[in-house]
């Protein structure tokens, strides 16, 4: 019964998402000329049944950015394994495309990425991909745990795909360093969003950001909640959908990675990660905002 | 005539079809949200940000709405949930568990007055937690402002067995009725009504209105207490006539409602609730112009007024269960069940948070909380153990900051507190001392001086470490730690009390609290009295000491708040007879070392600086 109403509420999800693939798709045409009209694109997050029929088709490289030896218990068809820690070690543009390479991404190749990390893990990576030039990525709108729940096919074979060229085109509009926030801390057109929990923020963050939890983002069957939810909350905080926004978290851009793509599909055009986020901030002595008159750790029960 | 019963018949089972009504939960509770005002109120947040809304009329709007101004940080408010009669569904609280994960901290908490509270919420993002609550039928509007608050009822109201009738319906409808109505929208201050089950179970001596239920001649009715009320100035209620029948319980309210919002002071903000009112004109003046004001009620009211209060009435009613209790005519005590099977983890929790209702074979089980708060995931599982064991399938909160949940029959005992205790819910101590009441103090309140919430936290650990929730003596004695003088941890009617305040000791600042002694709830409920003032990192020890002489001194089986009670009314029964002695006694202990050698003393809990007291204006009296 639980299984029946997930998957009708799933289908009432997918209509939307498809739908507005469509109408991105539309846009694509006219604008990108890197698109050939024939080759689907993928528009931020990727819905179940078009993961489904994309891998039934062998048009789609799924990658599994859990721990090794999670993806060797099993993982979703097709996928590749590219471990976080293993883009993390060395993330430079060149570095990542060695990895597009070796996991035989070309620049037309749509790549789908999903992690067991309510796809903050996925984000960090789909951002990178991004961010040297592949165009077509998406995160699966679920995690690996609801795949596997839905009853949906996985396999434990280690998928290995031959070694192709992807060219490199990176994209410094999605990209921020510490210098750029410190620029944008007086601009009234940037905003700093801080996509670490509530009590994190309080504590210590960056002077002027404000704070969206990645909390905040989610819903309770998909890693992100739906467009107009999410527009909805973005609309209430005052933002308008022309503002430009910058996104950090705590150390490596994985919670801020899930808050780029959630800010995208709620239609703000210019957003950019700061992948190095506070650690790196606090490292450098940037000045901080702390909050110390109130005992707001105390309320919490864990 | 076939045709008419088979058709009546495919409309059964397709009704039975739709419904799916195994699998769906009955709703058990009334709408109190709309969905409208979620709109309603992110408008005015945006009006308020663009500058077109000038901040005291926001500020107002907003605490009507019930939310509050964080401590010294306007960017956040703290929501507080009203929950009419402490009455919470399953599908509530996972509603509030995940607005708690999205919108707030993780954690909910819940308060002195059966509210529950999310604290640190974005002002943007109020009216979204507004909206998700509204879909599940709850609302936090008139939570806060100078409004009818949360109407408290008895969490034993329906299972008591010294209960004359089940309170809850009447609290509900007086909630209901008086929610969104005109004629308290802008009271003097905030005014409250708690209902009781019987004249043991309630706090009716220190509310606006008071209610304790009674039946005369077989008809229902209450003893209506009027004018009590706990804060910097606090008062017990006065008895407005020895029966005031069910049918006069609407009028009574509004003519009450009606006199303060007439003659109630509204310059002076220090002194405009009820309680000053009938303080200043005098009891017996305010009787009588209450009891005039009622035959004016009574003969103006309209038929659709009183028809709406008779729906609410009926509508609460229907929603109650209906299991025959064992009839009990004289006072029985709450029979808590009695196990001495050792000190097992089960047989613990089995002592003192499992109470026997006057449902034969059913029983009540407390949640213990840290000072009200709870996680959201252990709210998950708080709701699917309500939906699995509890027949009412429902909880509620109650005024020690715990939850109560009823209508559990005894072999599911063993299995519920499996469920609790593998989620860290299954502490004992619920009906003793053990279970430390703390207001939210310096975590979150503008007003508050000290950490009243960490150090009930603190206490309530170290009960636990040292096992006192075994020991008999401390059942029905509390503790209750307010952070500030303003008593919303209800530290005068706790047998020990402690209010939070600031002091210097040499050229430190230290915080500091005021004790009390023998306070007490109920229909006799009476105020505590301070005894001294001791550094919050004394605290501990104090009590520690407290509790050494009382084992020392008392006399036959007599129970901590029994002593307490003597001494502070001069009549100890060994060598501290009076409060004089046992200030004397504790004098050595409240000594604080050199800040030079020890300056943690000198700190409060949860800080690792220097005590500095800030406080910022408070929003209870907007």
């Amino acid at each position: 019964m639980r299984c029946l109403s997930k998957s009708i509420k799933r289908k009432k999800n997918d209509v939307k998402v498809k739908v507005k693939v469509k109408s991105k798709i539309v846009n694509k045409r006219v604008k990108s000329k890197a698109n050939p009209p024939s080759t689907p694109s993928l528009n931020f997050v990727c819905d179940i049944d078009t993961l489904r029929t994309l891998i039934k088709k062998n048009k789609v490289r799924v990658v599994d950015v859990r721990k090794r030896d999670e993806y060797l218990k099993g993982h979703i068809k097709t996928a590749a394994s590219l471990p976080l820690a293993e883009l993390l070690s060395n993330d430079d543009p060149e570095s990542i495309i060695n990895i597009l390479n070796n996991l035989g991404i070309s620049d037309d190749t749509l790549v789908v990425i999903y992690d067991d990390t309510f796809g903050a893990l996925a984000s960090r990576v789909a951002w990178s991909f991004k961010f040297v030039g592949h165009r077509n990525v998406a995160l699966l709108e679920v995690t690996y745990d609801n795949w596997k729940k839905l009853g949906l096919e996985i396999e434990r074979k280690s998928n290995k795909y031959s070694k192709v060229s992807h060219s490199i085109d990176i994209d410094y509009s999605i990209f921020a360093d510490a210098e750029y926030i410190e620029n944008a801390q007086n601009d009234t057109n940037k905003i700093i969003i801080d996509s670490r929990e509530r009590l994190n923020f309080l504590t210590e963050h960056i002077p002027n950001s404000k704070n969206i939890p990645y909390t905040m983002l989610r819903s309770e069957n998909s890693i992100l909640r739906n467009p107009s939810e999410l527009k909805r909350f973005i609309e209430n905080r005052g933002i308008d959908l022309n503002n430009e926004i910058i996104t950090y978290c705590g150390s490596v851009g994985t919670l801020s990675g899930l808050a780029f793509f959630a800010l995208k599909t709620a239609g703000i055009s210019n957003v950019k990660l700061y992948p190095k986020s506070f650690k790196e901030w606090k490292s450098l002595g940037k000045p901080k905002t702390e909050f110390k008159d109130a005992n707001y750790w105390d309320l919490s029960a864990e | 005539m076939l045709n008419t019963i088979l058709l009546t018949l495919a409309k059964s089972i397709d009704y039975d079809v739709l419904s799916s009504a195994k699998n769906k939960e009955l709703e058990t509770n009334e709408k109190w949200g709309l969905a409208e005002e979620s709109e309603y109120f992110a408008n005015k947040v945006k009006l308020y940000r663009q500058d077109k809304l000038n901040a005291d009329e926001f500020r107002r709007f907003r605490l009507q709405n019930g939310a509050y101004g964080s401590r010294l940080n306007s960017e956040f408010s703290m929501i507080r949930i009203k929950v009419p009669g402490g009455d919470i569904t399953p599908t509530q609280l996972e509603k509030v568990a995940s607005l708690s994960e999205s919108f707030s901290i993780g954690s909910a908490h819940v308060s002195t007055r059966q509210n529950i509270q999310l604290h640190w919420v974005q002002l943007e993002d109020v009216s979204e937690v507004f909206r998700g609550l509204a879909e599940v039928g709850l609302t936090s509007r008139e939570a806060c402002g100078n409004t009818i608050r949360n109407v408290m009822c008895s969490h034993f109201a329906g299972v008591c067995p010294n209960e004359p009738f089940d309170t809850t319906p009447y609290a509900k409808a007086i909630a209901r009725f008086f929610l969104r109505n005109p004629i308290c929208q802008n009271l003097p201050r905030k005014f409250k009504f708690n209902f009781s089950c019987c004249p043991e179970h309630g706090y009716v001596r220190i509310a606006d209105v008071g209610l304790v239920p009674t039946v005369r001649d077989g008809v229902r009715g209450f003893r209506v207490y009027l004018g009590g009320g706990l804060g910097a100035a606090s008062f017990i209620g006065h008895l407005l006539e020895e029966f005031t029948p069910e049918s006069r319980l609407l009028s009574t309210s509004i003519a009450t409602i009606r006199l303060y919002d007439r003659l109630g002071n509204r310059e002076n903000l220090a002194r405009n609730r009820m309680r000053y009112l009938v303080s200043e004109i005098g009891w017996e003046k305010f009787q009588g112009l209450l009891l005039k004001e009622r035959i004016l009620v009574e003969a103006t009211i309209s038929i659709p007024t009183r028809k709406s209060y008779d729906g609410f009435l009926n509508t609460g009613d229907l929603n109650n269960i209906s299991i025959s209790s064992t009839s009990t005519k004289s006072k029985i005590t709450l029979p808590v069940i009695n196990s001495n099977s050792g000190d097992t983890p089960y047989t613990r929790w089995l002592n003192t948070n499992v109470v026997a209702q006057k449902q034969s074979g059913y029983y009540s089980v407390y949640i213990t909380l840290g000072a009200g708060d709870i996680t959201s995931s252990q709210l998950r599982i708080f709701a699917e153990c309500i939906r699995e064991f509890s027949l009412e399938k429902k909880a509620r909160t109650t005024p020690q900051q715990n939850f109560l949940v009823r209508y559990i029959k005894a072999d599911q005992l063993p299995k519920v507190f499996q469920k609790l205790s593998g989620n860290g819910l299954g502490n004992p101590g619920a009906n003793t001392i053990v279970s430390t009441v703390g207001c939210s103090g310096t975590t979150s309140c503008n007003l508050a001086i000290t950490n009243s919430h960490r150090l009930a936290k603190e206490i309530q650990s170290k009960f636990l470490e040292l096992n006192v929730d075994l020991d008999k003596d401390f059942v029905d004695s509390s503790i209750k730690i307010s952070g500030c003088p303003n008593s919303c941890g209800q530290h005068e009617v706790a047998t020990i009390g402690f209010y939070g305040g600031a002091t210097r000791i040499g050229t430190s600042m230290v915080p500091i609290y005021t004790m009390l002694f023998a306070g007490s709830t109920g229909e006799n409920g009476e105020l505590g009295k301070a005894i001294m003032r001791v550094p919050a990192k004394k605290v501990l020890d104090v009590v520690l000491k407290i509790f050494e002489h009382f084992k020392k001194e008392r006399t036959g089986n007599e129970k901590l708040n029994e002593w307490i009670y003597k001494i502070s009314n001069g009549n100890g029964p060994g060598e501290i007879k009076n409060v004089d002695d046992m200030k004397n006694l504790l004098l050595p202990i409240i000594e604080l070392p050199a800040f030079s050698t020890a300056p943690d003393f000198y700190k409060d809990y949860g800080t690792d600086t220097n005590f500095v007291a800030k406080t910022a204006r408070g929003e209870c009296a907007a």
